[in-house]
């Protein structure tokens, strides 16, 4: 695949061809941090110090993407800056400096009207910049990555990482923090890599030890948990927007839980990034895809889409294209595409073509503008492992099954003279059978359309009941029908095949004509009676598609319609599986339908029989030795025994859940949108192709697909790919990025606080197989990752917001953490792995606001109700409240970093989310039972939660909750049943209910501490 | 049996207070330009110009009421009712159930009379709403730019039909902070009736990038009024008030070796949550209202009904909520748009006019933005019986602080089909609500994904200053 790209030389990914001259070596750039701009020595570095002043403040105007560069001046390129506005090396010379340091509004810059103005400090580095040269560098995202110069590429990448950053600290003349304490150390390798608090005996073990051999066999332990799948998924969903429901409009339910399930199981079994890659874009062109890759194709179609009645598909066609150009280029090159939909990009070099050629991938989807019927195809099927189990057994039994049939006919063929013999007496006594299909209801197994509604007959009020005690009635000034098909009982016809129908057609309002329809797969077998109002088939001619009947039955009495198969163009062996009855105008009265069945000889098989054997031909005996199986009770139930085995694999293949998927086919042609305007049709048609200033593919004159633009992501020089994996892997691991802004590596986004420890980790990630366990664990294995979090009061002065990663970072735990970390601690979390999403307890009526259809939320009972947060239902327009509280977002788009927030409503949440009160209760039963000792219940309820013992005054507190709980709740049995009553979770009778209330209030306030939701 | 607040004996509430309503750190203009009416938790250290009011309430007809049954006078629509629309007109323009149909006019289903001193023309489905002729400034030339409910909500709300983006309330929020320490700032009410109802997403009042606190807060006429305001079953206030005095004493004697200032922040949200479990129900609970002013609002309170969120609205401006949002889903009438409008149109009519005479009486209206409209109007041409989406030009009104009473602005064609005289953007009309509220649009910002993002967006949107009083 990769011989397909070709890129001629790292430069190749320059935006333009210039160099700097006499600029300052990259080693040096750390001297100049706080304050130091007051010395005129220190030497700028325009990517770091003067870049971002002028993308932010200059760059909207004088930059790349500007329509009409104002006074065609360009200030993001040497040669043009330095035509006139600057003048390297002499600061008064500028014209740039006498424009920002100018009082007059008429020349001053930025203008005031741009609501953009520079700092002192601003001015003062551009000055000192122009001083030294007015060097300017390439954007640093599109540069190739270059290891650190002072460390050896072969010690292991944690050492690498601990050697850069300390020379970091060298240089600034500061001591790290020292590192973490044991205790602080393993809930953050248990909540970093599971998500999940550790056990109190892990804590105790790894008190008890906790040397680099131990460090190391923890990770090692976690890292091979299927936790660690389930907590990078919950990342991994945010970037790519997974969620349940369709996310416009109605916001309907989609199923693509087996998608969330393959993002889990890749993270487990640790496959190569670029081939989770590649999976994801192009799944399903991979060569022989696999189940699993088809699965991960459904990525390209997790975008929202609608169902909104009155959408033009057009229109939602262009909405759907621009929102995966978006997710595609923020979650695999942390770029920001969005703005080149309208304009070219003002600040990074992506023009609107590149927008739509890049999105001209993706043409080949097969998807529509607007959704119905609570779908969203392609979407295939995903046994889960069990059912695969099923399925297998099943088809071991129908192949047993079917195995038994030669030697049942062998000895059933045994006694065909006999038969034959009987069956010649009976030639001639024919037996008419009504067989129905309706009666009272419907009675086979099939949908339906129109009004079924059977209704009981009543002589007083007009409604004759031929059959049973139930008919239905048809009523309209127009055309009206109702019908059923692919029933799953279908009838195999024959040329004596007969459908028949009773009808009454109420004489005070008759009926201008009927028709009955049969279907064997198409509904073009019709055969009609009176007038030629019904449209359906209707023809000058009479023929099997529309036979014309004649008059209308008399009206006022039931009469029994028929229509035989040959008058409709029905053949012998066809399968029949739906019958519709349709008038024109009246009130028809509609009972029994079905077919006629002769239990008698059928006349071909009479001749057959009157034949001498040595005279009949091969058909006329084959015929005759069906019909005597047909008709053996022995035969009858080896065939319907096969038949239940083959209804019931099919209804496991029924219930495996269903997942979108990416399926190819033509590809649209994709024109560049003025402005993004759908309905301008004027833009020229665009081919695939990558970000042009970033190269072209070579495919010659093949369109470019899907996998050619993974291949492409995942080329070992592709500046932005590893980048921006490994920056976002850092941030799990320390709360921030190298780079802060973990969705856009572009001119806006922030610089790299160390732009050498970011190229190392993302050469050693690509030189590693794109390993990411291995990362992760080499990352975690440093001192960097081991130091306290605590920042020294001199720490937070010189580097606030930890750019040189001198102590570790603290922050809140991701929701889906905060509810797993009560659930584990109380003893409830049910651990089992992937399966359709889960509902846990949530507030009556938060779904009033969506329809069709409208929803009743219904939490799951039993085991599903305490999963993971990760398998939650995720209602787009209305997520969980407790997810929501705690900052997960909507996946409406793309999130690289959550909020973090810190809020009375998460306050409310885990005082009183029900959730959270059954696990304090349970807990509260848990602690009882574990501990018979008073005061040691209050140890051990602190400490299996926090990992740490309490101290004094904590104990004192939690036993006065006790004993004012306990207090109110001896006084107030009606309270306690009250509080006890809440979850599903039975009450353990043996424990007194006032004591286990109170426990229960204990309970609460150890989940609701601080600790418990943030990650030191 | 109930302990003293830990927080109120030690004092650390206030000062943990302040750093929960801490303003953001997300640089934006931040230039003073006079008095204000900033509350805690501001972006903005002063107001960019004198604001006109202090709130909005913003009543959000849901569906896209039919301009033409009540705002936007077209006696001459009437003649050309059942005749074809001209193609001159319609050819090119987005359309949305009428696709592939052939398009004819329906007249106007209801009369219109002149009302007030001022003679605003208003349907007769507003016997009361007709009542505030000459306070309010009826807009017919609005216009936007999304035709299906979702994105067309989406845009009213945020500026664009892209998701993820802040609605205007929590924009208000964000700039000038929240007047109440004891309730959310920006709070949803939801009823509907009187037609098919359109599903709302919460993305409507959602912060979007924003700091999430700055989010709508949707309150119930059902069950808790706030997602888990109420203590759990069996919990009683003292048990509840010592469950959060313990969580906080535990809080602050961790912060001893934890030194993490996000506790402070802590106990601050817990005093805050504490508050919000009494205030809450307090607020709910209306039975403090004299009958005659329930009468006023003709409603049982606490119905759910439209007059009942109302006459709640008043209470939550009384109360220092910033921007109260009141959506009622009825106004999507595809068919019988005449019924139908009649229909709606007596559910929020009273509750309107009665909100607005109250904050009147209590000289509040002054100090408050009445915003009346939906998020799209409705075609000239027929759909059956009734009325198919329509975004080219459509009407909504607004009274109160600052705001010209008894004039229309802007005009329609003589179809009511496109805006064709001072035309009105959705951006326009952000842009001058938050001019009312003393923020210049240009100067309110917040950086995400590299870029300094406006409600008002990047395209030009001005203050329509002729409304202005």
């Amino acid at each position: 695949m990769l011989s397909k790209v070709s890129i001629c030389g790292r430069n190749h990914w320059l935006p333009a061809k210039r160099l700097a001259s006499g600029f300052v070596l990259l080693g040096a750039f750390f001297a100049s941090c706080n304050g130091s701009a007051e010395q005129p020595a220190a030497p700028v570095q325009f990517n770091r110090d003067i870049r971002p002043i002028l993308s932010d403040k200059c760059f909207s105007c004088h930059g790349i993407g500007s329509e009409d560069p104002a006074a065609d001046l360009r200030l993001d390129q040497f040669e043009a800056a330095t035509e006139s506005a600057i003048v390297p090396g002499d600061v008064e010379a500028s014209e740039v400096v006498a424009r920002i340091e100018s009082d007059d509004p008429d020349s001053i810059m930025p203008p005031p009207d741009s609501h953009k103005e520079l700092s002192p400090e601003e001015i003062k580095l551009i000055r000192q910049w122009i001083q030294q040269g007015a060097g300017y560098e390439d954007h640093w995202a599109y540069q190739p990555m270059r290891r650190a110069s002072s460390v050896d590429a072969k010690l292991p990448l944690s050492k690498q990482i601990d050697q850069i950053t300390a020379s970091r600290f060298e240089q600034a003349g500061m001591k790290p923090a020292g590192p973490a304490d044991p205790v602080t150390l393993i809930r953050r390798l248990s909540f970093d890599l599971t998500g999940l608090p550790p056990t109190l005996d892990q804590v105790k073990a790894f008190q008890a030890k906790h040397d680099r051999q131990a460090i190391e066999a923890l990770v090692d332990q976690y890292l091979a948990s299927p936790a660690y799948g389930e907590r990078m998924a919950m990342y991994w969903l945010d970037l790519v927007r997974y969620a349940d429901t369709v996310g416009y409009h109605g916001d309907q339910n989609v199923s693509q839980s087996p998608y969330r399930d393959y993002v889990i199981q890749s993270f487990h079994r640790n496959i190569r990034y670029d081939q989770f890659v590649r999976e994801q874009l192009a799944g399903d062109l991979l060569p022989d895809a696999t189940l699993q890759q088809k699965v991960a194709s459904g990525y390209n179609r997790l975008n929202q889409t609608t169902e909104e009645g009155g959408s033009q598909a057009k229109e939602y066609l262009a909405i759907y294209f621009a929102d995966r150009v978006r997710n595609v280029s923020q979650v695999f090159l942390g770029s920001t595409m969005g703005c080149a939909q309208c304009h070219d990009h003002k600040y990074d070099p992506f023009t609107a073509k590149d927008f739509y050629s890049f999105g001209a991938f993706f043409a080949d989807l097969q998807e529509v503008g607007v959704y119905s019927n609570r779908g969203r195809p392609p979407m295939m099927r995903v046994p889960t492992a069990e059912q695969q189990q099923q399925i297998k057994g099943l088809e071991q039994e129908i192949a047993d099954a079917e195995a038994k049939q030669p030697e049942l006919r062998a000895e059933l063929l045994t006694k065909l003279a006999a038969w034959e013999g009987e069956a010649a007496k009976q030639i001639g006594v024919a037996v008419e059978v009504e067989k129905p299909w309706v009666d009272d209801a419907l009675l086979v197994q099939a949908p339906t359309n129109g009004d079924w509604r059977f209704i009981a007959g009543d002589e007083k009020a007009g409604i004759p009941v031929h059959s049973g005690t139930k008919v239905r009635r048809q009523q309209s000034g127009e055309l009206v029908q109702h019908y059923f098909d692919r029933s799953k009982q279908p009838l195999t016809v024959t040329d004596d095949t007969v459908f028949y129908s009773w009808v009454y057609i109420d004489p005070k309002n008759p009926a201008k004509a009927l028709m009955l329809q049969i279907n064997n797969g198409d509904w073009s077998h019709r055969k009609v009676w009176g007038s030629d109002d019904i449209v359906f088939g209707r023809t000058d001619k009479s023929g099997p598609a529309y036979f014309r009947a004649g008059a209308l039955p008399a009206t006022g009495q039931w009469t029994r319609l028929t229509v035989s198969a040959k008058e409709v163009g029905l053949k012998s062996g066809d399968k029949v599986s739906g019958m519709a009855f349709t008038q024109f105008a009246g009130k028809v009265f509609w009972d029994d339908a079905g077919y006629v069945d002769t239990d008698g000889v059928p006349a071909a098989i009479a001749k057959t029989l009157q034949t001498p054997k040595e005279k009949r031909d091969d058909t006329q005996q084959q015929n005759l030795i069906t019909y005597y199986l047909e008709s053996q009770d022995a035969w009858k139930d080896w065939k319907q025994q096969v038949q239940t085995l083959k209804d019931q694999r099919q209804r496991v293949e029924a219930m495996a859940p269903q997942t979108v998927v990416s399926v190819s086919g033509k590809a649209r042609p994709i024109r560049i949108l003025p402005r993004g305007n759908w309905l301008d049709e004027s833009g020229p048609i665009v081919q695939p192709a990558v970000p042009e200033f970033m190269g072209q593919l070579e495919v010659g004159s093949e369109r470019a697909s899907r996998l050619d633009l993974a291949d492409w992501i995942c080329q070992p020089d592709n500046p932005l790919t590893a980048r921006t994996m490994v920056n976002r892997v850092w941030a799990l691991l320390f709360g921030r990025g190298i780079y802060t802004s973990l969705d856009d590596m572009g001119g806006q986004g922030t610089y790299p606080s160390d732009v050498e420890l970011l190229d190392t980790l993302a050469l050693e990630f690509i030189e590693s197989g794109w390993d990411v366990k291995q990362l992760v664990r080499e990352i975690v294995l440093t001192d960097a990752y081991q130091r306290s979090s605590l920042a020294s009061a001199e720490w937070l002065q010189a580097d606030a917001f930890n750019d040189k990663f001198a102590r570790q970072g603290r922050f809140p735990l991701m929701a889906e953490m905060v509810r797993d970390n009560a659930l584990q601690i109380s003893g409830l979390l049910v651990d089992q792995v992937g399966g359709g999403s889960v509902r846990p307890y949530q507030p009556a009526g938060y779904y009033a606001q969506l329809n069709f259809p409208r929803r009743k939320y219904q939490a799951d009972q039993g085991g599903n109700q305490y999963r993971r947060g990760v398998y939650t239902h995720w209602q787009r327009t209305f997520l969980h409240p407790m997810l929501k509280a705690f900052d997960a977002p909507s996946r409406e788009e793309c999130t690289a970093a959550r909020a973090r927030s810190n809020t009375p409503l998460q306050a409310l949440v885990l005082l009183n989310d029900p959730t959270f009160i059954e696990a304090a209760r349970v807990y509260a039963q848990r602690i009882m039972k574990h501990t018979p000792q008073q005061d040691d219940r209050m140890v051990w309820a602190f400490e299996n939660a926090v990992s740490r013992q309490p101290s004094d005054e904590i104990k004192q507190t939690l036993k006065d909750v006790y004993q004012a709980h306990l207090a109110h709740y001896r006084d107030h049995p009606e309270a306690v049943a009250e509080l006890l009553a809440q979850g599903q979770q039975p009450v353990d009778e043996s424990l007194n209910a006032a004591e286990l209330a109170a426990w229960t209030g204990v309970a609460r306030v150890i989940l609701n501490l601080h600790e418990l939701t943030t990650r030191y | 049996m109930i302990r003293r607040t830990f927080l109120r004996r030690t004092g650390i509430g206030s000062i943990a207070l302040a750093s929960l309503l801490r303003a953001d750190q997300a640089g934006a203009d931040q230039t003073a330009a006079g008095p204000g009416n900033l509350g805690g938790g501001a972006l903005l250290s002063a107001n960019h110009h004198p604001p006109r009011v202090r709130r909005v309430i913003h009543l959000c007809m849901a569906g896209g009421p039919s301009h033409l049954e009540t705002f936007d006078y077209k006696p001459t629509l009437q003649k050309l009712d059942g005749k074809p629309m001209p193609k001159s007109v319609t050819e090119g323009q987005p359309i949305a159930q009428l696709q592939g149909r052939e398009l004819k006019v329906l007249g106007p289903q209801h009369q219109f009379k002149a009302s007030g001193e001022s003679g605003l023309m208003i349907s007769e489905v507003f016997p009361q709403i007709s009542g505030l002729a000459d306070q309010m400034c009826v807009i017919n030339s609005l216009h936007t730019e999304q035709i299906n409910h979702d994105p067309a909500h989406t845009f009213f709300n945020t500026g664009t039909a892209i998701s993820g983006r802040p609605s205007m309330g929590s924009w208000v929020l964000y700039g000038l902070g929240s007047e109440t320490e004891n309730l959310p700032g920006f709070i949803v009410l939801t009823s509907e009736g009187g037609g098919q109802s359109q599903p709302i997403s919460s993305r409507q009042w959602h912060s979007g990038f924003l700091p999430s606190r700055h989010q709508g807060v949707q309150m119930y006429s059902t069950g808790s009024p706030v997602h888990y305001v109420k203590n759990p079953n069996g919990v009683s206030d003292p048990l509840q008030r010592n469950v959060v005095d313990a969580v906080s004493k535990i809080n602050s004697l961790r912060d001893g070796s934890l030194q993490d200032p996000e506790i402070a922040t802590r106990l601050a949200a817990y005093e805050m949550a504490f508050r919000m479990q009494s205030s809450i129900p307090e607020l709910t609970d209306m039975s403090d209202e004299p009958q005659h002013v329930i009468d006023a609002y003709g409603c049982t309170p606490g119905d759910g009904s439209f007059g009942s969120n109302c006459l709640q609205a008043r209470r939550l401006a009384e109360r220092g909520v910033r921007f109260i949002q009141l959506y009622h889903r009825g106004w999507d009438h595809h068919g019988g748009v005449k019924n139908g409008v009649a229909t709606t149109a007596k559910l929020v009519d009273q509750g309107t006019a009665a909100l607005v005479k109250d904050l009147q009486q209590r000289g509040m209206l002054e100090e408050t933005l009445i915003v009346w409209g939906g998020e799209f109007g409705r075609t000239p041409m027929a759909q059956g019986s009734g009325r198919d989406h329509h975004i080219k030009g459509f009407s909504m009104w607004m009274a109160g602080g600052g705001i010209k009473g008894g004039m229309n602005y802007g005009q329609t064609d003589e179809f009511g089909y496109n805006a064709v005289e001072d035309k009105v953007h959705v951006r326009d009309f952000h842009a001058t609500m938050l001019h009312l509220l003393g923020i210049d649009h240009m100067r309110l910002s917040y950086k995400f994904q590299g870029l300094d993002f406006r409600l008002t967006g990047v395209e030009p949107a001005k203050v329509i200053k002729p409304i202005l009083a």
